[in-house]
């Protein structure tokens, strides 16, 4: 079922498994290119429970941690 | 007359491609969240006028923000839709394009930043992208111009488009899955040493040391910049200009007309600060002393805005911003209330939430001077020292924090998650960089002149018919007896409801401390936002939650005023 996209450490590659949370929650992410079967990578992780920045298809976005909590991922390599 | 509306995703360049197309002028950067309202504009094809609609930048059709709500209401008025798709983005722009198809209106696409495209090694075949979905396809490049041309042309081609009837989203990401895999080829890159720098530039380690530096230096430039106009452009200019007014002074000799159009002198002398006439006063404080530091200002914020820095920033800041219940973003209406609180006020509309938006608007009200009145802070209080400059600005930042602390704590409702896009760096133009500076600078001269005019005019009217010494006795248990502060100052409070530079100006005359100007102009600045800001805040707001902010804004004047007053003077 993989783990949550946070557990992640930086430059570390993982594919989403699945989005887990409400409809809001995945239609947004989804809106924004990040969805099942993409291929994510971890630039930075702000400190004190910040957001996380992702790559994913070579565009970098800003989300929360409670976000990165709900993104499973499967790490690759 | 048919309406053209632009519809895409945050920053993709719907403003820029505006611009091109009507030769009208907005404002447009690399950030998300730039554009909050809708612009009209005209254009003609052939004989034909067409009414071309700017809209905010949206995801989807069902909006998540106040200024997503405006591009769904622009899309409902549109006749044809221009849809601005990213071409260095694709696949996800897709979705809104599908979207805009189910609209069944005529559509066409403009495949933007089409050299960046090229650049980052993304290959699209126009021809088959234009085939699957039915409708013509234009590569552009906004910023340059470069398909613009065709793309007017090809106006008349927009056509409904492919039915593709996808009921749910699932569906729709599959489709979008299998035009991707047709139309385009990405060949993979290596990382540059820019890639590295920009990656740099969001971790916390060396990005926080980076943003400190560079807020640091934006503001030591606009400075720099700022006095350097004063010294060797404008102050020469109006010694030049001095020998003029003190003739017509002569010729006009004392009475109600001097008064209104020179007003006082000094030691027979006329005192461009002081004097409080319309052609001495009222013209040197927006010109010599505001219009300098404008100017720098807005050049370093067009530089800042057009880099691709702020969604950095808001990143970085993200954990701070939480506090005080708003997220990372937050920051955007913060700078641009800098430079002026109308577009920061307007800014918040890029937040989620009621929250968010309130917590956000009423501490830009409060705690922000804008740089007209800023500039007059530094003019007022700079002969006595950076010290006392400092005490008003650490004084500010105190209440933005704590202000918002309290807020978060005791409004109801929630403040989501950062979710921003991260748009790659881009070298600001200058031709960008000077026509944006000077668009935000003449709305500057355009808006404060006048108002600049009425103030001063309203100040000589109401001193002569000694409504003012009336209202300074009203006033003067809370002037003087809290705020330490002579009750003519009850007369600038007034003027602040105008223009804040002017009231700050209206100080001078009064012979304060210097640490009776630092309560002055802290409470200036928080006590009530400028006319042109309130107006806006209704508007944002709604009476409820305005009446809310002012009974905050004013209580916190008090406060922060009073305690100042014991701390700087004693009681």
């Amino acid at each position: 079922m993989g783990i949550p996209l946070a557990e992640l450490s930086r430059d570390q590659t993982a594919r989403i498994t699945e989005l887990a949370g409400g409809h809001e929650f995945k239609r947004k992410l989804r809106n924004m290119g990040i969805r099942e079967g993409k291929i994510v990578r971890i630039l930075a992780a702000q400190p004190f429970g910040g957001p996380v920045v992702i790559e994913v298809d070579g565009r970098a976005t800003t989300i929360g941690r409670g976000m990165a909590n709900g993104i499973m991922v499967e790490p690759v390599e | 007359m048919k309406k053209i509306v632009l519809m895409g995703n945050p920053n993709v360049g719907k403003s820029v491609v505006f611009s091109r197309l009507t030769g009208a002028r907005v404002i447009s950067s690399n950030y998300p969240g730039t554009t909050v309202d809708y612009t009209h504009g005209r254009m003609c094809l052939g004989d034909e006028p067409y009414e071309i609609i700017d809209a905010p930048g949206t995801y989807s059709r069902a909006p998540t923000n106040k200024a997503e709500e405006v591009a769904c209401e622009m899309l409902a008025r549109g006749d044809v839709i221009l849809n601005v798709v990213d071409a260095t983005n694709l696949e996800r722009n897709l979705l809104l394009t599908l979207e805009l198809l189910e609209t069944k209106k005529p559509l066409l696409i403009a495949l933007n930043l089409w050299d960046e495209a090229k650049t980052t090694g993304i290959r699209i075949d126009i021809q088959a992208l234009s085939a699957l979905l039915g409708v013509p396809v234009v590569p552009t490049v906004a910023l340059s111009g470069e398909g613009i041309r065709e793309l007017v042309d090809r106006i008349p081609d927009a056509r409904p488009g492919t039915r593709f009837d996808l009921p749910g989203d699932e569906d729709k990401w599959r489709q979008i899955g299998s035009i991707i895999k047709a139309v385009q080829q990405v060949s993979h890159r290596h990382p540059t040493p820019g890639d590295r720098l920009a990656a740099a530039s969001i971790r916390p380690v060396t990005g926080v040391p980076m943003a400190v530096g560079i807020i640091l230096f934006l503001f030591w430039m606009v400075r720099l910049l700022g006095e350097g106009l004063i010294t060797f452009i404008f102050n020469p200019l109006f010694e030049l200009y001095r020998p003029l007014i003190t003739e017509l002074s002569n010729w006009l000799g004392p009475g109600i007309l001097q008064e209104l159009l020179i007003g006082r002198l000094y030691d027979g002398e006329i005192d461009f600060i002081q004097s409080m006439g319309l052609l001495t006063t009222g013209l040197y404080v927006p010109i010599a002393m505001v219009l300098p530091y404008i100017t720098a200002f807005y050049l370093m914020l067009a530089l800042l805005e057009d880099s691709g820095y702020l969604p950095r920033l808001s990143t970085l800041s993200d954990t701070l911003f939480h506090r005080i219940g708003m997220h990372g973003y937050g920051i955007v209406p913060l700078f641009l209330g800098l430079g002026c609180n109308v577009p920061g006020v307007l800014a918040t509309r890029s937040l989620e939430t009621r929250k968010q938006r309130f917590i956000a608007a009423t501490l830009v009200c409060i705690s922000v001077p804008c740089m007209a009145q800023t500039a007059m802070i530094f003019g007022v209080l700079g002969p006595y020292g950076v010290g006392y400059i400092a005490m008003v600005f650490i004084t500010l930042m105190t209440v933005y924090l704590s202000a918002g602390l309290v807020l978060n704590r005791i409004m109801v409702g929630i403040s989501p998650e950062i979710c921003l896009e991260i748009p790659p760096y881009r070298m600001p133009s200058p031709g960008i960089i000077a026509k944006k500076t000077w668009m935000r600078v003449r709305g500057f001269l355009l808006e404060a002149i006048p108002y600049l005019f009425l103030g001063v005019l309203m100040v000589n009217v109401l001193y002569l018919a000694g409504f003012l010494d009336w209202l300074g006795s009203l006033f003067a248990p809370i002037i003087s007896g809290l705020l330490g502060l002579p009750p003519d100052a009850a007369t600038v409070l007034l003027a602040g409801f105008l223009r804040k530079d002017l009231a700050v100006g209206m100080l001078l005359p009064l012979g304060l401390t210097p640490a009776q100007l630092v309560i002055a102009v802290t409470v200036l600045t928080i006590y009530f936002p400028c006319v042109a800001t309130f107006a806006v805040l209704f508007r944002e707001l709604g009476i409820r939650d305005l009446a809310c902010a002012t009974a905050i804004m004013i209580g916190v004047s008090l406060a922060v005023g009073t305690l100042l007053r014991l701390i700087l003077i004693g009681v």
